[in-house]
Order: structure tokens, then sequence, then C-alpha cells
């Protein structure tokens, strides 16, 4: 069997999950005898026809990148969105709370055209998306994991389930009860909870879970003495084209 | 004698995010030669209006990968400074340290991973694995230490965790700082050694061109600034940070959706050679070592040399860190609660020398600690007009030859540059009005 041709795309991001894949270092050398590495811009100068195995980095934010990621799910067989822009908007998509034409023009001024601009969407909004690896970085072992499961022909294990579980079996001081606020509750694990971990707050940078509860969890914050505001505030900063968020109402005085 | 030439290189590989080079001369007049920036716009300043300051350092950390630590510097030092917060000299030591691993880590990444297969003649670092296996091995075990002073310290080398404003969440053990420390000692500096070694050897694969140029970068009496400093020009003169934008002067040119720069000349170089310039008296003796081993001297006007004293510095880093862990080490790591309680509020500016030059963030924060106008100054575009000026003068110069050999020789002037170019169309100058 001749090994499976992968490749690698960049568009809107900090480009910070592909860096991370070069700092797999130690697995490096064993990865590319799993695979064939056929396109990846930023690291080589090669270009190819088709892959087996697409990667996108970055959300989708201009019409040029519209007319990219058409043309590399047509010649991709599997395609995986890699990190937040790609999966959620990310941080990129907090540009959509406010005004296009104000955006645009506080930074070019009567240049904005030169520079064509569209609502950040993630990949899934204009292609099929295969699997999706979350986080921002995405982690590297849970890359590993997908991209293992692909080879071997397996459907990876997909993490659903909240931050808090990780934090509680990492047996950290709950970041709530600490006096600082948290996104843990409703959060999307996958992490090993990094950031509590390290002591700070989760800022959801996966997303929220499916089933996520969110005017519960804004009450829950308020309890603990965040304004209803700073919770949704915090929300939206991965997650701010995420309709649960901007249709959460806190049921409780 | 060629009278017409046609380059057009779409999205350049071996850089960080989307540039194309274009060239274009007709009946022997160069009509064109420059960068062309097609990277997608961000707007992050956009993304920062009405953010808590606490919140400030987690979303521009997110304006790049490779320079995330560098951004947060920055962008914590800036908060600090707006709103008052001393921080202590512990602090002081962990960030420089985290700044000497984020400069090791990004210029070896440059140096070793995009820029040498140019000088052996390969499209990526991949084939090397076959040919060079020895010479690989030394920089992926490189580029992991660098990473581990990162992890170690900030929690993750790639948007750092534990750099708060006002000091740090979490503080690494004496124990494993000092593993890491002998680490560096032992396999970092001897993993170095014999990498320069081979780079010595491919020495006259670096084209020999020349253009003498403004060089700026901070300057500090202590150190070879990396935090810290005030900013310096080659043309003579230092300058208040908070003068930033009077040397920045940024303007909008529409084949880049980054802006440009120029201060005394048409155009002014940043990064490691312009570093190396202004600040090459204060090297550690490691990195004077490199300095003579790949024959680099000051002042240097070729700006190929540039990933040669990316080198220099990863030298001088490695030995700044081991100095600096020394200095932990001895006082004793301790906890100290953040201070997070502003003293006042208003308008602060910081700059922080990156991997690829002087970066400037500049924020206001309204009496609530929320951001009302942010402004990021970024080294890539500063020094997008400088490519273009070496492009204009180095084209005519080997005019002569192939059109493969000038495409070549091109895609390195840009790639010496190791142009971080997410960073560079991050957006700027965004001005809020306050609700």
């Amino acid at each position: 069997m001749s090994k499976p041709r992968v490749a690698f795309f960049d568009f809107t991001s900090c480009e910070g999950c592909q860096l991370n894949k070069l700092n797999l270092e130690n697995d490096l050398l064993s990865l590319l005898e799993l695979v064939d590495i056929v396109e990846f811009r930023e690291a080589m100068d090669d270009k190819a026809e088709n892959y087996d195995v697409a990667f996108i980095e970055g959300s989708i934010s201009t019409p040029s990148c519209v007319k990219r990621i058409y043309d590399i799910r047509r010649r991709a067989g599997v395609l995986v969105s890699l990190g937040s822009c790609a999966v959620l908007g990310g941080v990129n998509a907090m540009k959509n709370l406010h005004p296009a034409d104000w955006v645009q023009e506080a930074v070019y001024g009567d240049d904005k055209y030169l520079f064509p601009s569209i609502p950040v969407q993630p990949v899934s909004a204009y292609v099929k998306v295969d699997y999706e690896i979350r986080g921002c970085p995405m982690s590297t072992p849970e890359f590993l994991h997908v991209l293992k499961s692909i080879v071997l022909g397996r459907k990876p294990e997909i993490f659903d389930h909240a931050v808090c579980v990780e934090c509680k079996l990492h047996e950290n001081e709950c970041v709530l009860d600490k006096g600082m606020f948290c996104l843990g509750p409703v959060s999307r694990a996958g992490c090993e909870a990094i950031c509590p971990e390290n002591g700070q707050y989760c800022t959801g940078c996966r997303g929220l879970i499916s089933n996520a509860n969110v005017g519960g969890a804004i009450h829950m914050l308020k309890r603990h003495g965040f304004s209803e505001q700073e919770a949704k505030k915090k929300l939206q900063m991965y997650s701010s084209l995420n309709k649960l968020i901007n249709e959460a109402e806190c049921r409780h005085a | 004698m060629r009278k017409d030439l046609n380059i057009d290189v779409h999205h350049l590989t071996r850089v960080e995010g989307h540039g194309n080079i274009v060239v274009n001369m007709k009946n022997g007049v160069l009509e064109k030669a420059e960068l062309d920036i097609v990277e997608a716009p961000r707007f992050f300043e956009a993304m920062l209006k009405g953010r808590n300051f606490m919140e400030v350092a987690i979303i521009t950390s997110r304006i790049c990968g490779i320079c995330s630590l560098g951004h947060q510097i920055a962008s914590l030092k800036a908060t600090e400074n707006a709103l008052g917060l001393e921080v202590s000299e512990q602090t002081k030591i962990l960030r420089r340290i985290l700044t000497d691993g984020a400069t090791f880590q990004s210029n070896t990444l440059h140096a070793l991973f995009l820029a040498a297969p140019d000088f052996l003649s390969v499209g990526s670092v991949f084939p090397l694995v076959n040919t060079h296996k020895d010479v690989v091995l030394a920089a992926l075990r490189l580029k992991r230490l660098a990473n581990d002073i990162g992890d170690l310290i900030s929690g993750r080398a790639i948007h750092p965790i534990r750099c708060v404003p006002g000091g740090f969440t979490k503080l690494p053990g004496a124990g494993d700082l000092r593993t890491l420390q002998e680490k560096l000692k032992t396999e970092g500096m001897n993993d170095l050694r014999f990498i320069v070694d081979v780079i010595a050897s491919l020495a006259d694969k670096i084209p020999s061109f020349t253009r003498e140029t403004e060089y700026i970068s901070l300057t500090s009496p202590e150190e070879y600034a990396f935090y810290d400093g005030v900013i310096c020009s080659s043309d003579g003169g230092t300058y208040p940070v908070e003068d930033y934008l009077k040397v920045t002067n940024e303007f909008v040119v529409s084949h880049s959706s980054s802006k440009h720069a120029r201060f005394n000349r048409s155009s002014y170089m940043v990064g490691a050679l312009a570093r190396y310039n202004n600040n090459h008296r204060q090297l550690h003796p490691f990195g004077r070592e490199v300095e003579q081993k790949l024959g680099l001297t000051a002042p240097c006007y070729n700006p190929y040399m540039n990933t040669v004293a990316q080198l220099v510095e990863v030298a001088h880093c490695i030995e700044n860190s081991i100095q600096l862990m020394d200095r932990l080490l001895t006082n004793g790591i301790k906890f100290e609660k953040p201070n997070q309680t502003p003293s006042r509020y208003g308008q602060g500016i910081a700059a922080t020398e990156v991997p690829r030059g002087i970066l400037f963030h500049d924020y206001t924060y309204n009496r609530q600690g929320n951001i009302v106008a942010a402004n990021c100054i970024i080294p890539t575009g500063q020094n997008l007009e400088n490519i273009d000026d070496d492009m204009k003068k180095l084209v005519p110069e080997i005019i002569e030859e192939s059109k493969e050999e000038i495409t070549h020789k091109l895609e390195m002037l840009v790639r010496a540059y190791d142009p971080c170019i997410s960073c560079s169309v991050h957006m700027l100058d965004v001005e809020f009005i306050e609700e």
C-alpha cells in the first residue's frame, strides 16, 4: 500500500497550529515514515494536484479564500479543519461583531476597496468537513491521534465533554472557587485543562460542548459575581458565531 | 543584454503567511519589483475594542503563532504602563528568559528549517532527513530545547498561558529550571556548535549583495536589547519608545494589505541584522564565537546575512538565558501574587524586540480598564519597503543571470528577512469612538 498523501493549507490565522506540527520534533521523523507530505507552503516548495488528506488551518474571510477552499475540497479525499479559526471562526470572527464598513475604513481609510474582506466564517460554512481538531492552538497529541486514525481507516474519537471533567481528573482546585472567571463548565475538552492547570481560567478556545446550557452557565457565573454582559463577552472570544450564546437567556434573576 | 523580464512568484513558500514576488521589466526599464502582501486582513485592533485589560494579551497573542510570546510581552508591558502596574524583578527576569527562548526558537526555525534548504539546493527540510540526518536531528533537538524554555516558564510555547498583567500565574520549580539550564549548557551549546560548523562550510551559498540602509532596533546600556530599551537608529540618535510614531511613519500602498514604514530614508530595516549592527558590542562570548565562525562583521549591509545574524543571536540567547537562570536560582523562586490593581488609566506604549524586529503596542484604557484605542506596529510591516528597495537594486545587478536564478535569489532575499506576514496584516491604527 502506498503512503497516504497529506497536505496542509493555511487561511486567515496566525499559523500557530501549523507551527505546532513542526513542534512535533520528536515524532516528526516517524510521522514522515507513515505519510507523504505533498504540500505544506510554510515549510516546503512542492505543490500537488490532489491529496488523500487535506488539513485546513484558518478561517474564511476574503473572496479569494472562498475560491481556494472550494478548489482544495475538490482535490481532497478527507478534509480536516485544524484549530479554532478553521472550526469555529475563532478570534477572527470577533470582527463580525462590528459593522464591516467601520472596521475597513478605520484601518485603510479611502483605500479600503483595495483589500476586500467578507464576514469571517469557519471552513464548514463553505465545504463539507470530515473531521475537526479544535483548540487555540490545536494540541499535537490530538492531531497525531486524528492522523493515525485516518491512516488506519478508523473514525477518530472526538471529545464532547466539558473542560471541568478533565480539570477534575487533573485534581485542580476549581477556578471559580478561587474567585476567578471560568468557561470550563460549558467549553469543550480535549486540552487536558491546560489553562486551569497553569493558573489561568478557561477561555473556551475549543468552543462549546454540543448540549451546552448557556443560560445556566451565565446564571452560575452571575452567582460567582460576574455580570451577564461580561459572561457573554468572554464566551464570544472564540464562539461569537455560536447561536446558543446570542440566544442564551438567563432565566434566573 | 536582457530587455524584458517578468517574474511572478505566487504565494512564496517557506515564509509565514501569503506573499507574491512581482518583477516587471520592459525595454530595459524596471517598472516593478515588489513583494505583494496578499494575506487576508484580520482587524485585531477592532477585536480589542471594549475588552478588559485581563483579556488583551490573550487576544493579541493570537496575532501570530510564531511570535505569540513577543506579542504577549509587548502587550503586557503596554497594559502595565497604561494602568500603572509595577512588576517585580523576578517577573522581569522570567520574561527576559522567555524572550531569549522565543528568539532562540524562532531564529532556529527560520535559519535551519526555512532558509537552510536554499543553501543545499533543496525545496524543504524533508529531503535533508535522508541526506543530512545528523544535522536535521541536531536542529530538531535545538528547536525542542528552545520550546522547552517556553513550556517550562509560560506553560506553553505557542500562545503562552502563565504570563498575565502584573506577573505570572504559576512559576517553574527550581529543580526543573536547573535541569533545563544544564541541558542548555551541554546539549544546546554542543548541537549549535555542530550546526554552525556545517553552515560555515556553506557560506559561499549566501549571495554577495549589499545595500546600506537605516537600521532600527531597541538599544540599552545594560544588555543586547530584547526585552526593553530605547529606539536606536543607525543614522544617529536614540528616541524614547513613546515617540514611535515619529519613527515608523506608516503609509498605505496598493500592493500590500500590510502598511509600509519609513524614517530618515525611503525605507529602514529591523530584525536580527539591525539589532546586530546597532548592538553587536554587547554580544556574549558564545555569540562572539558563532559570529567569528560564520564570518559576520559589523556593520554588515548584506540583507541575506540576516539569517547568519539570527544564528549569532541564538548563541547569545542561550548564554543569556543560562545567566538569567543562575540569578533566579541564586535569589530563590518565590510565588508573588500578580499586581492587577490599576493605579491610573489612559495611554500606555511599549516596545519589545521580537525575532523579526522591533514591535510596538499602544493601548488606551478607560476608567473601567477596558480598551478604547489600540495600535500595534509589527516588524515585518516595517521591513516591507526595505525589501522592495533591495529588489529594485538587486534585479539590475543580476539581470544577466537566468530567470530561474534571478527568481531564486529574489525568493532567498525575501526569506532572509524571515517575514511574518500574518503578523503584518493584523491591521493597524484603529481609533475607537467610545460609546
